[in-house]
């Protein structure tokens, strides 16, 4: 934030508990400067939100709906509840349908033990999924020389097509289709490898929660991912503005 | 009275039994407590009428699978799914998404160097059209997660439920662990 602004300071309530918070936050950012967790998979720092996910939902005292943290922004006098028996139960049941909706074999992914769908899945006190595995027909896509791309981990969270046009600037991604056919392409929809618009960054590769896309020559359990970068050039931009 | 205990292996690699072994002395300590009535550690033959705690380890793939677990589930007060493959489905079920008819053929005709045939012997019970977690079959009381879960874990599930309480697994296993 510039500084000198006159940006205003609001005063609000999340479980109880009186915090303060600039008028421009959302209650996710609230939620987290204090401490508070809440689960979040499309969302990463740095990069713009989108309310996809709908991981972190929270209730605001007068009202029936459910909030998206992420893209609800604070009001004065607001009272935010983050931890409900009704919270628990959409959370829970949205990260199984993810894991229902692609192939997430967890013991042969590239990922496991440094996943975050795996870990929000354990968080939440996912022991098994209740709804029957879609088992689709997914396809991988090794032609970039360093990096492949396995659309049966992939979360459709579109963290790869936000940092890569908002922090590189190259806007290689995409989702085409829609529902149940949406997938992330590579320009033209063509494979990775002949994308013209690639600078081989791996800013996508690390943001990614899951297996879906990792450095090649990785094997189970081998890929790890750095992600601090992306709030860090963020900030780094905003300020010279 | 001692409980009676089972354990079943159906579409796994056995990795699951053998991290039950894993408990090394420690399965002393629960030895006196327990009875193993029917496992493939044991030579019993036939599944008995009742059994306190049957633990299923694998993923239900086959005809034969699918008779077997209704007949266990049927026969069990307590069952467990022990594993990944038993808890969703897991390696077994990286078929499922090609047709059963082009994974035998590529496995016994395209692939095989001599003897190209499909096997169809009556004693080989048919590929289910899709492997399934025992859940979508039957009734599971207790999932254990990992592949295979750890030695600990397992030792920890069946201690809690000899003292009669229902584990709590959540923050010593999860899905690969
Ligand atoms: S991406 Fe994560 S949840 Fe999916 S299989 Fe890999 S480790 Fe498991
Ligand atoms: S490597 Fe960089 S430029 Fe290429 S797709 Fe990923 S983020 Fe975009
Ligand atoms: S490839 Fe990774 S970052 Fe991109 S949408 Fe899929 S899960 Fe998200």
């Amino acid at each position: 934030m510039p500084n000198g602004s006159n940006i205003k300071v609001k005063t609000l309530k999340i479980d109880g508990k009186d915090v303060s918070a600039r008028e421009d936050q959302t209650i996710l950012d609230v939620c987290k400067e204090n401490g508070v967790f809440i689960p979040t998979l499309c969302h990463l720092e740095g990069l713009s939100n989108i309310g996809a996910c709908r991981l972190c939902m929270v209730e605001v005292e007068g009202s029936k709906k459910l909030f998206p943290s992420c893209t609800t922004a604070i009001t004065e006098g607001m009272s935010v509840i983050t931890q409900t028996d009704r919270l628990k139960h959409y959370r829970k049941m949205i990260l199984e349908l993810i894991f229902a909706e692609r192939n997430h074999t967890c013991s042969v992914c590239v990922s496991n033990s440094h996943c975050d769908l795996q870990y929000l899945g354990q968080k939440m006190g996912i022991d098994h999924v209740r709804v029957p595995y879609r088992f689709p027909k997914q396809s991988v896509d090794a032609s970039h020389p360093y990096f492949q791309l396995d659309h049966n981990r992939c979360i459709l969270c579109t963290r790869c097509v936000r940092v890569c046009e908002e922090i590189e600037g190259a806007h290689v991604w995409d989702v085409s289709g829609r529902g149940i056919n949406a997938k992330v392409i590579t320009d033209l929809n063509q494979p990775w490898g002949t994308s013209e618009t690639c600078t081989t960054c791996g800013k996508c590769v690390n943001v990614c929660p899951t297996g879906a896309l990792s450095d090649k020559g990785r094997s189970v359990a081998e890929m790890t991912k750095r992600r601090e970068f992306v709030a860090l050039l963020a900030n780094r931009r905003k300020e010279k503005v | 009275m001692k409980v009676k205990i089972a354990t079943v292996w159906l579409d796994g690699c056995s990795g699951c039994h053998m991290s039950f072994l894993d408990m090394d002395e420690r399965i002393l300590s629960i030895a006196d407590k327990i009875e193993l009535v029917y496992s493939p550690l044991v030579d019993h033959k036939t599944f008995p009428d009742m059994v306190d705690v049957t633990i299923v380890e694998g993923a239900v793939a086959s005809t034969d699978d699918l008779a077997k677990i209704k007949k266990i589930r049927a026969h069990s007060k307590i069952l467990i799914a022990l594993g990944d493959c038993a808890v969703n489905a897991n390696v077994p079920s990286m078929r499922n998404p090609i047709p059963v008819d082009e994974i035998i053929n590529r496995a016994y005709v395209e692939n095989a160097l001599i003897n190209k045939d499909m096997p169809v012997h009556p004693a080989l019970p048919p590929l289910l059209k899709r492997v399934m977690p025992v859940h979508e079959v039957v009734k599971v009381d207790l999932f254990i997660q990992g592949c295979p879960p750890k030695n600990d874990t397992i030792f920890f599930a069946i201690a809690e439920l000899l003292e009669g309480r229902v584990p709590d697994l959540t923050t010593m296993t999860r899905f690969g662990a």
